[in-house]
């Protein structure tokens, strides 16, 4: 039941912050007009303020929470896998991997057309954690750590820094991209569009329902390796695709809207504060609450300041992390 | 040797008679620093405060691509044995992989220079170059023409060409008043957005070097309504209040910027901005990216794009 009222809920709030996303703006569109205008009624919303609200506005919504969405899933499912809630959507080199590729891209094919930097950071994304997971899967076969989980985060963590490290030497090599690259570093849904919200949904798509159709496995998966084989299941297996389908959701993210923190790691516990530990209310909690916040955080980003903006990375973290400690705080007597 | 005489025609003119021509005529007319203008040791006040250059550098290092093209251009590039490796002109300059963003004190060293011109103290690069005993020069961004104008004279100075700095500085001036007023002062109908980058979209104000430059022509700048003192003159602006602004006219200073370039037809093809005046009227100007960002002698150039631009836009009346 509980879970039942907390689902409705983060649905209402996934509503409601794409409604007041919707309505406000720099443009200051009139309301009524823009109402009309959503419902596809006669209008006095001229050409130049439809084309504001249906190519600027509307796709950075639908981006926002598109990538909201991923990156907290991305990080219940991390944070699942691993049995570790200080994961998320960014480990295993999928954060280095993607601002290693995004540099390379900038630095090296700058000038050969706006599409290269998505693509090098999604190739990137995916080949951080391919190569996290290589090593560690061959790792833990020699070591006493056993497990593999705690092997395979910190091949993740080996991997991160070396990617960081090349990235690191790359950008030196090559100072006047320093602001390109550190803008895209610190993620911006400012040049939304349909189109980025069309090439990101078939990968949304796809890893959203492996991840979601795992939520069961992932709390079999929490008693232990051993006694998850005991129940009949495969770890390893679970495992790979858990991951492979988290590290697709983060590179579509990471994509479109460059390095976004805070949403991957805090997004999931606050899903869990809500509706308990059970993977099958936190994942797609974690969704339906992300989404929303980002759709939220973004809305504040391109209107507290406007007609300037800020980069959304600091509103993600400068209202995120209060609101978070004020959730940790409001609910510790419900235990863990 | 020839070919550096042929990037800088007067500088190697002057540099033979160097020594008998600055000495017999003290004071260079045009100067701003008519006091001894050749004589070392000098004294002069840079962005790092007092420095003296103890004799005529004839080994310099510049560590900035803004002050390489002031140094050939005052006709001291003869004197100059390694550049940045952003100094790409004149082409002739001797780039190296020396950075003047990550700068290495020891890299720099090598070179034995008797003169290092950077735009940023960086990684401790005055107090390093300062213990080995070689004096720099930091020349940083400036914020308005004047202060570009004496950067150039002050470079010219501490070389031995003050003459041909003053000359030069005299000849931009001249230049850019032209343009001024062929084009016109008066155009505050005339709406602009000035593009740094895309994605997000940076812009510069009015307050800005580059928003005065534009400033001279009298057009409105609708980057203006997002000054906030915090952002040092360059917000970043919501698309939706670009589209909304309608600039009249569209500077693209990323026009070959890394993150895939924006050309003028990239920009016009952006969803929502078919709307805006400058689109349809197809007055996006795409600039020359080092010349729209550097302070140097080659200012009345970006000038003149910018003046091109505003006598081709249809002239509006004020709404």
């Amino acid at each position: 039941m509980r879970k039942r009222i907390a689902l409705v809920a983060a649905a209402a709030f996934l509503a409601v912050a794409v409604l007041v996303a919707a309505f406000v703006g720099a443009a200051d569109l009139n309301p009524l007009a823009t109402a009309a205008a959503l419902l596809h009624l006669p209008s006095n919303l001229g050409p130049l303020d439809r084309a504001v609200l249906f190519q600027i506005r509307l796709p950075r919504v639908v981006l926002g929470a598109l990538v909201g969405g991923l990156l907290a899933l991305a990080g219940a499912g991390y944070q699942g896998v691993f049995r570790n809630p200080l994961v998320d959507s960014g480990m295993l080199g999928a954060s280095a991997g993607a601002g290693l590729g995004a540099t390379l891209a900038i630095v090296y094919l700058g000038g050969t057309g706006p599409g290269t930097v998505p693509i090098a950071a999604f190739v990137g994304s995916l080949a951080g954690v391919a190569a996290a997971y290589a090593t560690g899967t061959a790792a833990s076969r020699h070591t006493v750590l056993g497990g593999g989980v705690a092997t395979l985060l910190l091949a993740g963590i080996a991997v991160g820094s070396f990617l960081t490290a090349v990235q690191t030497f790359v950008l030196q090599r090559s100072a006047s991209d320093i602001a390109a690259v550190y803008s895209w570093l610190l993620g911006s849904l400012s040049a939304a569009s349909w189109q980025q919200v069309t090439t990101i949904l078939p990968y949304a798509a796809v890893s959203s329902l492996a991840i979601l159709l795992h939520g069961r496995h992932l709390d079999v998966l929490s008693v232990g390796d051993e006694e998850a084989q005991a129940l009949g299941l495969r770890p390893g297996r679970t495992r790979a695709i858990v991951v492979a389908a988290s590290a697709l959701a983060a590179a579509g993210a990471v994509a479109v809207s460059g390095l976004i923190g805070f949403v991957g790691i805090v997004i999931p516990h606050v899903a869990r504060r809500l509706a308990g530990p059970s993977y099958t209310s936190v994942l797609p909690l974690s969704a339906l609450l992300g989404a929303g916040f980002l759709v939220l955080a973004d809305t504040l980003a391109r209107t507290v300041l406007s007609p300037a903006e800020l980069p959304i990375g600091v509103v993600t973290a400068l209202v995120g992390a209060p609101a978070f400690v004020w959730v940790l705080r409001g609910t510790s007597h419900v235990g863990t | 040797m020839t070919a550096a005489c042929a990037a800088a025609l007067a500088g190697c003119a002057a540099t033979a008679s160097d020594t008998t021509s600055t000495a017999s005529t003290p004071a260079a007319p045009a100067s701003s620093t008519p006091t001894a203008a050749a004589t070392f040791p000098m004294t002069v006040k840079a962005g790092n405060g007092a420095v003296t250059i103890k004799a005529k550098p004839t080994r310099i290092v510049s560590l900035s691509p803004t002050a390489t093209e002031d140094l050939y251009q005052v006709g001291a590039g003869s004197q100059v044995v390694a550049v940045d490796d952003d100094s790409n002109y004149p082409a002739d300059a001797p780039k190296t992989s020396l950075s003047g963003i990550t700068p290495n004190i020891e890299a720099i060293a090598k070179y034995n220079p008797t003169l290092v011109i950077a735009s940023q103290n960086t990684g401790g690069l005055v107090a390093g170059l300062t213990k080995l005993g070689i004096p720099v020069l930091i020349e940083p961004a400036v914020a308005t023409l004047g202060a570009a104008y004496a950067q150039i004279e002050q470079v010219g100075q501490v070389t031995g060409h003050a003459d041909q700095a003053a000359s030069l500085t005299a000849s931009m001036k001249k230049q850019i008043l032209a343009s001024v007023a062929k084009a016109g002062s008066g155009h505050q109908s005339l709406s602009y957005y000035w593009e740094l980058s895309a994605n997000p979209f940076y812009s510069a104000t009015s307050n800005t070097f580059i928003g005065q430059i534009v400033g001279l022509f009298g057009l409105t700048n609708i980057a203006d309504k997002a000054d906030k003192p915090a952002d040092g003159g360059y917000p970043q602006l919501t698309q939706e209040y670009i589209v909304t602004a309608k600039p009249q006219i569209i500077f693209l200073a990323d026009n070959e910027a890394a993150d895939g370039g924006q050309a003028p037809a990239i920009v016009a093809k952006r969803p929502g901005w078919s709307g805006i005046p400058a689109v349809h009227d197809h007055e996006i100007v795409g600039l020359n990216d080092d010349i729209a960002s550097r302070w140097g002698p080659r200012l009345p150039q970006l000038v003149a794009a910018i003046a091109q631009a505003v006598e081709r836009a249809p002239q509006q009346p004020a709404q």
